[in-house]
């Protein structure tokens, strides 16, 4: 019959449309579905939903996963009481700027006072206007000392300088990327641990069996190229 | 009728700017135009995509006025940039800017439009539309999320909110708002604003001819 | 035994013989030889493919196409070979019905006015291909029809992948520039251009000379033609749709000359998001350019990771890991899935059912984007897989869930009820059929002839997909059909995308207990490494078949170099845009819109 096809099409549309009212009806009695923590967990599983589904970014936002990378930033001790930093982990071997695909890294490695190279940054300054996300300063960082932000919400009215960002501007401590995302980043510190004990242990030369980990640590090792 | 008292010629005394009634009249203003930013369809690259996925239902820019994505320029209040800008496209979106009516607004999407993005070493890549058109808000990322682009876009709307009905240029007779010339396709882009500097380095300077090309591209 | 194992082994046998079968290449060349003695193999060390004399490219291209059954022209590469002062121009042919690798033509000229036969009166599919080896290297094609510029414009000065050209904001050859590291004084390039941009004019140049004139330049095109019919007053008009155009799916243009309604000629217009991507990727280091592939097809950034890393593979030797290519075909099913999605929702904006289809499509497609957000860390730009694995392991969890648990709900229920969804809401629409059955169509040979690939191509009748014909990663293991539909047309293009939904479906459910029973298991060959150099040179050239069709990267490079001395993209909607405008002729001005919606699109490909 002509025409069935398009009222069958307009089942569908009325099926989605009633199924976003059906379920603002079924969510009325736990704090409504909206502005509520519990209903944001179901809402961020889309499938879960029969509806349609809107995040109140800025009232609620979808928090980000773990792996989420946006631009990258320094990581520093905990900053001693009073200061905004501590000491940076990053030791200017420039690798994160021989891997960046499009050249956005500048780093002014230290000199000791007696001209000698030191590990440590004097500058480092990353161009977020060529800045593509890619993470792989992150991923090839052999000291976990620079990582992918989650902030990302730095909508700005001028770029002149706010746009290349300084040490100063892109250190953050441990702790904010502990909080941000905390099951890599305890891998990550479970990594550091054994890579110091088997250094220790290769200068004693000890025969001791190596300590043994869980096996998601032990991926994760695998993958940072620990176990290698 | 207020409207046309403030934007007549008769010059404005200091005292009265700080007048409760245009301050209100102000945010009456400000809350209708933040509330009703129409986008220009307009997609460049990879940006455009998650411009799109910012529109659909999940983030849905209805909740901010913006869903009415017009399909011309003369109906549209914001350009969003979405992505990079390349020689043989931006003289279109310098004329796609200069078609806009005012207020107008430019919002630069990524890295790309900001500042010429991953691409910008390229030979075919504008290093940042804001050397062409006046940019007012910057999103940077590579894309930016849906979420970060309404960021920028409530960066805009607090844009907006600091603007003065007094002050606001679009009503004010004595500064008519100028049209950015259109860039040229020479043996590579011509930025007309800039003849004489490519003149300069090019050895000679011929004084006369600058008025001349100017004429030929108004 | 049981009949069942019988036949199981029946089955088993069937694949056997299908898989010993000869190498269609290796019979072609012997044959190709022997007719023509000039014809010789690439005598450069791990360069393979055939030496071809330039006068008589012709003769064994017609012989290859009609008589060695070679008759579908994948890819044409233009090479600038300085240290030879050799231009090359490199042809891949392969067969449809035999399948199997590519027979590699190869030319050689005078880097001085290089000239080489066009091969477009024969090949229509080789058309803009060739004209974008003018436009880059300058490499002349005698006999071609309409040899102008494609990605830039008339009048621009050099041919900017001449490896002697250099760009404004020239810093070194290759990547890592000196400047970075270690003293590193940030500067924007633009800084120490004199002009403040990202521009340069030859010497001496005066803006005097520039002749230009915005109105024409925009609106060229625009023209009334008055013919003297007598009797009869006819005008034919020409327009302009694009680059800013809602349905143009990006910043594409077409210029097309209608008598009233009707398309008489339609001819595509691109290069307005020509970012230079091959260039770039010859400054990269080999693992620098995998980002960059995201953002070719940005709607299928893992099928383009997937193409890019199995051409540097075949250089470096790498072998994947089990899980590795288990989790890469888990991510490109996914992607396809996605991308189509995306395609039938704008194709269906473009037919006039505006923003309903494709809000429902685009919700779908945020679920499989948000996979691959807590996946690879990105939305879009997955950058996910490296030489010799992926980049991480799949997450533990999802959303709350375990991530196995999740792909089960995904894969068994939530994808397939969707699909099931938008066949009801969609496929039998009166309005769908009316606008799609008998418009744009494109035959078997024409699709062919046309280099045309992907759903393009299978919608027309032929039965032609990478993952059957040549297989890579776990393919051959896999159990599903090619999609294919026989008219043509954009309903059947439509069709073909519902179909491969659905199979891609099926081969994710295959996948899903491989995925189980490697959990834990490595995922990258070796070592993560940074840098890569391929132990030997020579060429290599990677394909898939990506969501939009056949994705090659033909790369070749020096003996422990670390990046590419060539990086060609055979990009599928680039090559596809060549059959527009046959498909449009003497179709309605408003079917043009649903045409190329049916090509399905992506600008970050078209123009790289």
């Amino acid at each position: 019959m002509y025409g069935l096809g398009i009222v069958k099409g307009m089942a569908v549309t009325l099926r989605h449309f009633t199924e976003t009212y059906l379920d603002d009806l079924r969510w009325a009695f736990r704090g409504g579905r909206y502005h509520n923590e519990e209903a944001l967990k179901v809402r961020q599983h889309l499938g879960k939903n029969r509806g349609a589904v809107t995040i109140n970014y800025p009232e609620e936002k979808l928090p980000m996963p773990e792996r989420f990378r946006f631009i990258p930033f320094l990581v520093t001790d905990d900053p001693p009481p009073g200061q905004n930093w501590g000491h940076d982990w990053c030791t200017s071997c420039g690798i994160c700027a021989k891997v960046c695909p499009p050249q956005c890294i500048w780093i002014k490695r230290g000199t000791k006072p007696n001209g000698r190279p030191k590990p440590e940054p004097e500058e480092f300054y990353i161009d977020i206007d060529i800045c593509m996300n890619c993470g792989f300063c992150a991923e090839f960082c052999p000291f976990d000392a620079i990582k992918m932000d989650h902030d990302y919400e730095l909508a700005d009215y001028d770029r002149t300088y706010s746009h290349i960002h300084d040490k100063a501007r892109l250190s953050k401590p441990i702790s904010y990327w502990r909080e941000i995302v905390p099951a890599k980043a305890a891998a990550e510190e479970a990594a550091r641990e054994l890579a110091e004990q088997s250094k220790g242990k290769r200068r004693s030369k000890d025969d001791e069996p190596e300590p043994q980990l869980a096996d998601d640590v032990q991926r994760q090792l695998f993958y940072k190229g620990v176990l290698y | 009728m207020a409207t046309e008292a403030l934007t007549s010629d008769v010059p404005v005394p200091d005292e009265l700017r700080s007048n409760v009634f245009v301050t209100s009249l102000d945010k009456v203003y400000n809350w209708g135009r933040r509330n009703s930013v129409w986008p220009m369809v307009f997609g460049l690259a990879c940006c455009a995509i998650e411009m799109i996925c910012t529109a659909a239902s999940r983030y849905d820019l209805a909740r901010f006025g913006m869903e009415v994505f017009r399909a011309t320029p003369r109906q549209s209040d914001l350009m969003i940039v979405s992505g990079t800008v390349t020689k043989k496209m931006v003289p279109t979106i310098v004329r796609l800017y200069n078609q806009m009516p005012e207020p107008r607004y430019v919002l630069s999407m990524g890295a790309c439009a900001s500042g010429g993005g991953p691409f910008k070493e390229g030979y075919h890549v504008v290093d940042g539309i804001d050397k062409f058109v006046p940019v007012d808000v910057y999103v940077p990322g590579c894309p930016p999320t849906p979420q970060a682009l309404i960021n920028g876009l409530i960066a805009l709307q607090e844009k907006i909110d600091q603007q003065s009905i007094l002050t606001a240029p679009w009503y004010r007779k004595d500064t008519p708002s100028e049209l950015v010339p259109i860039p040229a396709l020479g043996p590579d882009l011509v930025d007309l604003r800039q003849l004489d500097i490519i003149r300069r380095h090019a050895g000679t300077v011929q004084e006369h001819t600058i008025t001349e090309l100017a004429q030929k591209t108004d | 035994m049981s009949d069942e194992a019988l036949s199981e082994e029946a089955m088993q046998n069937e694949v056997v013989e299908v898989r010993v079968h000869t190498d269609p290449v290796e019979e072609a060349v012997e044959r190709l030889t022997e007719r023509f003695p000039e014809v010789v193999e690439d005598p450069r060390p791990d360069f393979g493919g055939y030496m071809v004399p330039a006068n008589q490219i012709r003769d064994v291209a017609a012989y290859v196409r009609d008589e060695l059954g070679f008759d579908y022209l994948s890819s044409v590469t233009g090479l600038d070979l300085i240290d030879e002062g050799k231009m090359e121009v490199v042809y891949h042919t392969y067969s449809i019905d035999k399948g199997g690798s590519a027979l590699v033509l190869k030319v050689h000229v005078d880097r001085e006015e290089p000239t080489v036969p066009s091969l477009t009166p024969m090949w229509p599919g080789a058309d803009f291909q060739e004209r974008e080896i003018w436009d880059l290297y300058g490499i002349n094609f005698e006999g071609h029809p309409d040899q102008r510029r494609i990605l830039l414009w008339d009048g621009f000065e050099g041919h900017p992948m001449r490896k002697d050209w250099h760009e404004p904001f020239y810093e070194e050859e290759h990547k890592p520039f000196g400047s970075r590291w270690p003293g590193g004084e940030v500067f924007r390039a633009e800084e120490r251009n004199p002009y403040g941009k990202n521009v340069q004019y030859p010497a001496g140049w005066q803006p005097e000379s520039l002749e230009f004139n915005p109105d024409t330049e925009v609106y060229a095109g625009m023209t009334v033609t008055r013919e003297a019919t007598p009797g009869l007053k006819t005008e034919k008009v020409t327009v302009n749709m694009g680059p800013q155009h809602p349905s143009t799916h990006g910043v594409f243009r077409m210029v097309v000359t209608l008598d009233g309604e009707t398309v008489l000629k339609l001819e595509p217009v691109m290069g307005y998001l020509h970012r230079n991507h091959e260039q770039i990727g010859e400054r990269n280091t080999f693992i620098q350019n995998i980002p960059f592939t995201d953002r070719l097809d940005y709607l299928s950034s893992m099928g383009n990771n997937h193409g890019y890393v199995l051409a540097v593979e075949q250089l470096l030797g790498s072998k994947v890991p089990e899980r590795a290519e288990w989790i890469r075909i888990l991510m490109v099913e996914l992607n396809r899935i996605s991308n189509h999605a995306w395609a039938l929702g704008f194709l269906l904006n473009d037919m006039g059912a505006f923003q309903t289809p494709a809000l429902y499509m685009i919700t779908e497609r945020e679920l499989i984007v948000d996979f691959f957000e807590a996946t690879a860390g990105s939305r879009m730009m997955c950058n996910y897989m490296r030489f010799g694995g992926v980049a991480y392991d799949l997450p533990t969890e999802f959303r709350g869930q375990p991530t196995m648990e999740f792909l089960d709900e995904l894969i068994y229920e939530q994808i397939p009820r969707f699909i099931e969804e938008m066949d009801v809401y969609l496929t039998n629409n009166e309005i769908v059929r009316a606008r799609g059955i008998g418009v744009g169509t494109l035959s078997a040979e024409e699709a062919i002839a046309y280099s045309t690939a992907g759903p393009v191509l299978r919608a027309s009748g032929v039965p032609y997909d990478v993952r059957r014909a040549e297989p890579y990663s776990y393919y051959d293991e896999l159990d599903f059909d090619i999609a294919v539909f026989y008219n043509g047309d954009v309903y059947d293009r439509y069709l073909v995308r519902i179909e491969e939904m659905r199979q891609s479906v099926r081969i994710l459910k295959q996948i899903l207990p491989h995925l189980r029973s490697t959990m834990g298991a490595p995922i990258v060959e070796g070592k993560p490494q940074y840098a890569i150099r391929v132990p030997r040179g020579g060429d290599a050239y990677g394909r898939v078949e990506n969501p939009k069709g056949e994705l090659g990267f033909y790369i070749t490079a020096k003996t422990r170099s670390s990046n590419p001395e060539r990086y060609h993209v055979r990009a599928p909607s680039f090559i596809n845009l060549t059959a527009l405008g046959k498909m449009c002729r003497g179709h309605k001005v408003a079917d043009i819109v649903t045409i190329l919606g049916s090509i399905d699109i992506v600008l970050g490909e078209v123009d790289r």
